[in-house]
């Protein structure tokens, strides 16, 4: 089960090398993201494009808010 | 749709996956770090400035007065231990009993902005005529600064 996070917790598991990823489509990802953080849309989430990600490693996920 | 992502993660095998569901506007909102085509637009974060005198709700009115003084600015705010506003002294409370407690004579509420406001937006509320500083603070209420009226581009 994911666990939910806050902003504090973002930073201090990027500070420990946590994966970044934003799920939003590109165009609202080039206009703006988290420093650090790589673009992989929701729709294109599959073993192919998440390939570049260590499964053992943590990983966060983000998109625009709670909806 | 974060929650959806960080399903699909766990379905391909991923280990440990957080899912961060308060997104880009909540981190945009504490002015934290940023990068992309837009970042470069300043914003109400950007301009804050963290020289405004802060006080714990106890400290009393004569002890805070000579550090306003000091300072560039004719108020102080009153903070909760974990740095949220709760009013800001006036100068007029400012000038009354100085062994009152700061909780006492403060001006509570004090409308605020996030710090990804637009300067448009800010000028906006500011106004000519209106306050000469904006207050900017994370979505919980937490003091990140203030903007001055001046420091605004024209």
């Amino acid at each position: 089960m994911p666990e939910r996070i806050e902003a504090d917790r973002v930073r201090e598991l990027c500070g420990d090398g946590a994966q970044l990823v934003e799920v939003l489509p590109a165009q609202e990802y080039a206009d703006e993201h988290l420093a650090g953080a790589i673009n992989i849309p929701l729709k294109t989430l599959d073993a192919h494009t998440t390939a570049q990600l260590a499964k053992g490693e943590a990983v966060i996920v983000y998109c625009w808010d709670y909806l | 749709m974060s929650p959806r992502a960080a399903c699909r993660l766990e379905t391909l095998g991923f280990e440990h996956v957080f899912d961060y569901v308060a997104g880009k506007a909540d981190w945009l909102a504490r002015g934290l770090p940023r990068e992309g085509e837009k970042a470069g637009e300043r914003r109400a974060g950007d301009l804050a400035r963290s020289d405004v005198v802060t006080a714990p709700p106890a400290e009393r009115v004569g002890e805070i007065r000579p550090r306003v003084k000091a300072s560039p600015y004719g108020f102080a705010f009153v903070l909760s231990d974990g740095g949220t506003i709760l009013g800001r002294l006036r100068r007029s409370a400012l000038d009354a009993d100085p062994d009152a407690p700061a909780a006492d004579v403060m001006e509570p509420g004090p409308s605020t902005a996030r710090a990804d406001t637009s300067l448009e937006s800010l000028r906006g509320r500011l106004g000519d005529r209106g306050p000469k500083t904006a207050v900017v603070t994370t979505p919980e209420g937490k003091l990140i600064g203030v903007v001055r009226r001046s420091d605004l581009p024209q």
